[in-house]
Formats: structure tokens, C-alpha cells, sequence
């Protein structure tokens, strides 16, 4: 499922798997969320670069904006994540007596509609900006070009329909105009 | 310690669009130029190749060609008084920073202006009455007309092989191309690119309705072609990685494409890269920008290069905020509307509105950046605006620029977000949906300004820019106008479901993508008093100071800027070139 392990602890891990499956459950049209590599996507990010919060303006003094502010926080994406779970796993333990990853499918869709309706009261962290974080970062994982580490098999693109690489489509535009185009989905890795 | 260089003939700040184009001019002219640029020299082959480039993840969601907020952002606030707080991570647009700019990384929408958005406040008065435009309305005149322009606009499409179709040639009305733009001595250098479903619904919407649709003059170009200056161009791929990348094929026109292939070779320009411009030293006694400090961004060590011209081609931010940090110029004041430093900053008033059509295969990847069928229908004063309370309109649109799917999946009003119901949302709709789009003028609103925040600053430490920006009276009303007739036009396409309209309602949020289109700060007039350049783009307050790019605009019509901003580059150059140069001095008395 995932081997993680670049940054992400385990309970963290437990987290986002319980998460990004709920987000993405299994079903015909693709494998769930961390079987189609999300999880680890997320490991990598944080782990790199973005994680850490390069190309984010960080400095002082942090004040609380407008929702039209954007984010105001000035945590690096690997600490957000980090206070965001425990956070969390917190109000799920307050609420329903567990760890996120230990409910049950309708327990984790209870909480996750919770959070994202702000009706989740996390103490010190916003819940809603918390969700908006983790559906972003998860669907990153999902629909991003494999080389990163998501997206397995190119099952978001599958879903979708969308081609990925190499994305030349001069002798296609004309005849396909309106007429679906059946291609394997590629990606980098396979195109190099 | 500051290490005074040697003095050249001219130094370009900023090598993007403008920049390029102004120092290919300057070395054509025999000047030594040097070009300064706070990003990294990036070279097409290298940068922009395939498979690598095509990766929404690292280009269009991290942003990688895009300003690094970490060193420089802006502030936002919306109306003096309050505090601002900055951009900590770029959304409603995305300044460029690096060999090619914005120009790099740009869609290739290659408009030109409408006569009428050149004479805006003429115009206006002459059709509706001296005492039509609210006070605080600061709009002005351009001060050069469209047919004064319109043979540096056709230069500029020419540099980048645009590809469309005339509406107008030489006054001769030509049906499928737009009859409402000025009259154009030739037609575009090459044919419309291959239509799109999405496009073809929305010209056939269009048609029956009585509207005049016609294909977005693209610079992601529909054939191989040789520019004038001798740059190679390659065919579009229709790739769908247009806006936020750079182009694998040079299909797109861009200063790395089109300009930098010659501009390099040239003995007369040096380039110096990850060099961070921070000021013009002035002298006001002589009315002269003598030099230009920076700092190489790799080694922290700070350089002053003397010059006998220097052009400011760093885009609308920059292009300001040097100003203020250097001094230069009187810093506009809302409150006493006294100063023009500053002044007038507008952006882009968007409206977008997504459809979805079961039985539509739209193949939303097959796409260029610059892919659309269009109407200026309700655009400039194409409208009678009587009884309407708002002045201008909008470019109304549509037809995918990309099926790229981490940012490009519109589900139909109610749907989850995330489960399995949005899965089989999902997978029914990608393929079945696009949006049409009102691209809708900005006009100056005596609130809406850039100056210095208190607060902030830029790795180097210097204060960032502060902008205090909203959504005026004309802007919603304008924007609730256009968005209805676009309404209008997407129940002509007759869509399974349309989302709802999104007119302008709220107040400018710094998140959600609007469009790189930010005008003014140093804007074109008559008078130094109420503007900072005139109009051969010469600095009123130094004479061998021009500033280029759409900072100089009063304010902005709805076509996006570049082809405009393009053709002021070659008018400027061309004055420089051909008048200050034989006797430096002021172009214009004033
Ligand atoms: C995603 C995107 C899509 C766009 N699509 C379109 C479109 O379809 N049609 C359209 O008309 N316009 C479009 N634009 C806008 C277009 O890119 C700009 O209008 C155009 O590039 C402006 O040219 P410029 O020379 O003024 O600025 P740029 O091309 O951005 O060049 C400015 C250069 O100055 C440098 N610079 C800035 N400050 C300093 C400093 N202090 N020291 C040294 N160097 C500095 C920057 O790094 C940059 O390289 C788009 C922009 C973006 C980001």
C-alpha cells in the first residue's frame, strides 16, 4: 500500500491512508486512493522541496487575514500537515472516542464532511482550511504524472480518460473533433 | 561594498517580452547593451524539453517558471486604511520571473486593442456627455491612436507568426474574423488554428443569436514559420501545456522563441542573469538616471552599472516599484489625487461559467493555449451603454485551453467533492464539459493604487509592493451585464446542465486564478502631473528613462494586454532609435 517512510511517521501515514481512501474509495473505476500510490505522493512532497516551503513567502508578522488574505499561516506545508493530523486525530478521538484511521467508513465520511463544513471544531487549527489542504494534496497524488509517485498505473488519468503523454495531437484534432480518443494514458517515465 | 562596473550604452531591467524586443532594437542600432534579469538564464532545449515539461504538478500547480513569493510578493489590501497582508503563495496571477519573463509561460492570446479603448475617455464623453464619467473614474486617453499603433501591432503579431483571421482589412468588413476591430493593413501571418468541439458549439450558439464569433488570434501557431528577425518557429501540437509552461516545440511565440535565438548571438547585448535589480540612481539636479544597482542573486554581491539609457521592462510590479524605491517620480496619493507613481493599477474583471453536455465528446486536452471562438459583441462600446450605469465590456469566450486534470475538473453544481459519487461525477463529466468566459475591461478607480507597504519586505529587505485593489461600482455592474449575456450564449449551446454564472460579486481574493493582466502604476499622459511617462513611454521626470509594458496603461480594456504591450515596445524603440538618440532630450514639452 504505501512504504512511506520519507518523512511521514506512522501515525501520520495510518492517517493519510485512512484519508485519501475515503476520498478515493475502491471501486470499478479505479483502485482506492493509497493503493494508487497517494500516500506516498504525499510522503515525497513533504519530504521535498514544497514540504519544506520553498516558494512560500514566510515572514512575519503572521495576522489573521480575510478569507481573501489567502493563507496566512506561514507553516511550511510539511509542519501544516504535521499540526493539521494531530489536530485531527484529536477531535476525532474527542468525538468519536478514536484515531481518524480507526473509524469505519461511515465514521471517517462523517468526520471528513464535518471538517469540510466547518463543523468540526479543531482546537488552535482551522478544520475547513485543513480539509481544503488534504483534498488538494490527495487529488495532486491522484491525477499528478506517476513520476511522482501517484497515480499508479496511470488510474486517475484511466478514470478520467485523459491521454497523458505525449500530448501531440496534430494528426488527431481534425478527426477526433467531437469523437473520443482511446489511448492508453502514458506518462514521463514511459516516454523518456 | 558596491562594485561600480563600466558605463554602457543602455541597460535593459528585466528580459521578458518588452525587454527583449526593446534590447534587440537597441543592439540593431549599434548600442552595447546590457540586459539584467532577476532569474535564471533559461535556454528552451534545455528547460522546456519534452517528456519533462509536460507535468502539471511541477509547472502549473507548483508554479516552477513563476516569481518565487519567497524572495519578492506584494501585499494586498482593499482599501486604504486597511492593513495589507501579503501574497504568501501566487494565485489570481502569476508574474514571471527568468529569461522570457511572463512571456514564457504565457497562453499566446494576441489581441489588439479596440479604436475606441484608445480614446476611452473622448469617446465616452463625446457619446454620452461631459458629465457621464463618476469622478472617481480616473480613465484617460492613450496618447496615440489606434491607427497610429497599428503598424507596430501588425510587427508584433508578425515577431510571433499569430495565427487568425482578419476582420477587417483596410476598412473592408471579412465575416468569420472580428469586424469590430480597427482596420489592419494585412491580414494575420498564419491561418486559425484547428477548431475545437467546444469552439465549434459556441460558434454555432453564436451565429443564432446574431453575434459575430471568430478564432482567438493565437501565438501558439497553426504552422512552421521564420519570423522576421530569422527566429524558427515549430507548429502547435495542440499539447495543452501552454499557460504556466514553456513550449517543447516553439510553437508558442515567447522571447526565448521568437527574440532571445538572435538577441544572444548578438555582440552588442550581454546578458546577466540571476541579477536582482533594487534601484535606478537618479539625479534629480540633471533630470537623469545615471546607473543601476543589483545584486547577483548567487553570490549576494551588489554591482552598479552606469549607462546613458536605461529602459525599466520589468514588468507592472516591478516596473513601479523601482520607481518608488528609486525615488523617482511623485508617489500618487488617493486621498489629495495629487502624485502618479502608482496610479491607476487595474486588473482583469473574469467571469466564468462551466456547462456540460452528455452527449459532447470535448477532448479538452486537444488543446492550445490560445483556443478559442470569441465575440466582441458586448465588448468596448460595441453595446449602446445608455441607462446601463457602467462603461466598457467584455471579451466573451469559449473553448478549452487545457484538459489537464489536477486543475481542470468542473462537476456540476451539488456534486460531493470527493467519495464515490464524485468519482462517477468524474468519469461522466471530463470529457463532457468546458466553460464560456467573460474576459471584462478595468477601469481606474481613484481607489485602486500601488505604492510601498510599511511592513513587509523582500529577501534583500527592501519593502514589497503594496496593492490596494477592489471590485468598483463599474466592475460589478459591468461584470453582472456580461456574464448574463454569456448566460445567454451557453443556452444557445444547449448543455445537458450549466453551472451557475459567477458574475463579479465579492471582493478580489488573491486565490482563485483570474489572470496575469495587471496594468498601471506608471501610466502614459499628457501632463506630468497626472502621469509618468509620455507618450513615446519616456519618464517625465528623467529623459533617459523609458518605462515599457502594460504599466503604462491608464487602464485596461478587456482583450488581454501582451499584443498591445508588444506594439508600444516597437513604438518606443522605434522612437529612441530614430529621434532620441540623434538628440537626447525630452520627446515631448510639456
Ligand atoms: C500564465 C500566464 C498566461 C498569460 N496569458 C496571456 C495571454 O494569453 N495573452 C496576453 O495578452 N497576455 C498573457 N499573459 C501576460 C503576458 O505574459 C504579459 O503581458 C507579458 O509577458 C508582459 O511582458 P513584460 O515584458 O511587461 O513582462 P515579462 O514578460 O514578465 O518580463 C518581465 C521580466 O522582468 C524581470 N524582472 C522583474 N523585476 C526585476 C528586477 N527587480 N530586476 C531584474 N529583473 C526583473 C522578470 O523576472 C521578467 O523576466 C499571461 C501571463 C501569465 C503568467
Amino acid at each position: 500500500m504505501t512504504d512511506g517512510g520519507a518523512t511521514l511517521t506512522a501515525a501520520e501515514a495510518a492517517f493519510l491512508v485512512a484519508a485519501a481512501d475515503t476520498i478515493i474509495p475502491a471501486d470499478e473505476l479505479s483502485p482506492s486512493g493509497s493503493q494508487c500510490g497517494v500516500v506516498d505522493f504525499i510522503d515525497r512532497e513533504l519530504a521535498g522541496p514544497y514540504g519544506q516551503g520553498v516558494r512560500l513567502y514566510r515572514d512575519g508578522p503572521i495576522v489573521k487575514g480575510k478569507k481573501e488574505h489567502g493563507y496566512q499561516l506561514g507553516l511550511a506545508p510539511r509542519d501544516f500537515f504535521r499540526i493539521g493530523i494531530e489536530a485531527a486525530d484529536d477531535w476525532t478521538r474527542a468525538t468519536y472516542q478514536k484515531n481518524f484511521a480507526e473509524l469505519d467508513e461511515a465514521g471517517r465520511q462523517a468526520a471528513l464532511t464535518a471538517m469540510e463544513t466547518g463543523k468540526a471544531a479543531f482546537e488552535n487549527f482551522n478544520a475547513r482550511e485543513f480539509f481544503e489542504a488534504l483534498i488538494a494534496i490527495v487529488m495532486e497524488g491522484f491525477f499528478a504524472d506517476p513520476i511522482h509517485g501517484g497515480n499508479r498505473d496511470g488510474a486517475g488519468w484511466k478514470m478520467v480518460g485523459y491521454p497523458g503523454l505525449p500530448a501531440d495531437y496534430r494528426a488527431t484534432i481534425e478527426p477526433n473533433r467531437g469523437k473520443r480518443l482511446d489511448i492508453v494514458p502514458r506518462g514521463i517515465a514511459d516516454r523518456r | 561594498m558596491v562594485t561600480r562596473l563600466k558605463e554602457t550604452d543602455a541597460v535593459v531591467i528585466g528580459i521578458g517580452w518588452t525587454g527583449s524586443i526593446l534590447a534587440l532594437e537597441l543592439a540593431k542600432a549599434g548600442l552595447n547593451v546590457v540586459g539584467l534579469e532577476r532569474g535564471a538564464a533559461r535556454r528552451p532545449d534545455k528547460d522546456f524539453a519534452t517528456p519533462e515539461i509536460r507535468d502539471e504538478l511541477t509547472y502549473a500547480v507548483r508554479q516552477k517558471l513563476v516569481q518565487d513569493p519567497a524572495v519578492e510578493t506584494f501585499t494586498m489590501r482593499h482599501e486604504s486604511g486597511e492593513t495589507a497582508l501579503p501574497i504568501r503563495r501566487f494565485g489570481a496571477f502569476l508574474p514571471g520571473m527568468g529569461l522570457g519573463g511572463a512571456g514564457t509561460i504565457w497562453n499566446g492570446l494576441t489581441w489588439r486593442f479596440l479604436p475606441f479603448d484608445h480614446q476611452l475617455r473622448s469617446r465616452i464623453e463625446a457619446r454620452y456627455g461631459k458629465s457621464a464619467i463618476p469622478v472617481d473614474m480616473t480613465i484617460a486617453d492613450w496618447q496615440m491612436s489606434y491607427d497610429e499603433l497599428e503598424p507596430f501591432y501588425e510587427r508584433f503579431e508578425k515577431l510571433c507568426g499569430t495565427s487568425g483571421k482578419a476582420g477587417n482589412l483596410r476598412g473592408t468588413r471579412i465575416d468569420g474574423g472580428n469586424i469590430f476591430e480597427g482596420p489592419r493593413q494585412s491580414d494575420y501571418p498564419n491561418r486559425p488554428l484547428t477548431q475545437s468541439q467546444a469552439g465549434a458549439l459556441f460558434e454555432r450558439a453564436a451565429k443564432s443569436l446574431g453575434y459575430h464569433p471568430y478564432p482567438t488570434p493565437a501565438s501558439t501557431i497553426s504552422a512552421a514559420y521564420t519570423n522576421p528577425e530569422g527566429a524558427v518557429m515549430g507548429a502547435c501540437e495542440y499539447c495543452g501545456h501552454c499557460d504556466r509552461f514553456g513550449c517543447a516545440v516553439n510553437a508558442k511565440a515567447s522571447p526565448n522563441a521568437s527574440v532571445l535565438p538572435i538577441l544572444l548571438q548578438d555582440r552588442h547585448f550581454t546578458l546577466r542573469a540571476d541579477s536582482f535589480v533594487t534601484q535606478i540612481v537618479y539625479d534629480k539636479a540633471s533630470r537623469k538616471a545615471t546607473a543601476v544597482r543589483y545584486v547577483d542573486m548567487n553570490t549576494g554581491q551588489e554591482f552598479e552599472q552606469p549607462a546613458g539609457l536605461i529602459a525599466l521592462c520589468s514588468y507592472t510590479f516591478s516596473n513601479t516599484r523601482l520607481m518608488l524605491l528609486s525615488g523617482i517620480g511623485t508617489p500618487y496619493d488617493p486621498q489629495t489625487m495629487t502624485g502618479a507613481v502608482g496610479k491607476n493599477y487595474c486588473y482583469q474583471v473574469t467571469a466564468p461559467q462551466h456547462l456540460f453536455f452528455a452527449d459532447e465528446e470535448i477532448n479538452p486536452f486537444m488543446a492550445t493555449g490560445a483556443h478559442a471562438m470569441n465575440i466582441d459583441d458586448f465588448n468596448g462600446d460595441n453595446f449602446d451603454h445608455e441607462g446601463l450605469g457602467f462603461f466598457g465590456g467584455a471579451l466573451i469566450f469559449a473553448g478549452p485551453t487545457h484538459g489537464r486534470p489536477i486543475m481542470g475538473r468542473a462537476l456540476p453544481p451539488g456534486t460531493p467533492r470527493w467519495g464515490r459519487a464524485w468519482k462517477q461525477a468524474t468519469a461522466q463529466w471530463y470529457n463532457h464539459s468546458f466553460s464560456i468566459h467573460a474576459s471584462g475591461a478595468s477601469y481606474a478607480h481613484r481607489g485602486n493604487y500601488l505604492d510601498l507597504d510599511p511592513t513587509y519586505r523582500d529577501r534583500l529587505g527592501r519593502p514589497l509592493l503594496r496593492m490596494t485593489y477592489n471590485f468598483r461600482d463599474n466592475d460589478r455592474k459591468l461584470s453582472a451585464y456580461v456574464a448574463e449575456k454569456a448566460s445567454g450564449l451557453a443556452k444557445a449551446m444547449n448543455p445537458t446542465v450549466m453551472g451557475p454564472a459567477q458574475p463579479r460579486r465579492g471582493d478580489f481574493d488573491v486565490a482563485p486564478y483570474q489572470s496575469t493582466h495587471n496594468t498601471g502604476g506608471t501610466i502614459m499622459g499628457a501632463d506630468p502631473k497626472t502621469s509618468v511617462v509620455n507618450r513615446y513611454l519616456q519618464s517625465w521626470d528623467a529623459d533617459n528613462l523609458f518605462i515599457l509594458g502594460a504599466s503604462v496603461f491608464p487602464q485596461n480594456p478587456a482583450h488581454p494586454p501582451t499584443g498591445a504591450v508588444g506594439a508600444l515596445a516597437y513604438w518606443a524603440a522605434q522612437a529612441i532609435t530614430t529621434r532620441y538618440l540623434k538628440s537626447p532630450g525630452k520627446l515631448v514639452s510639456a
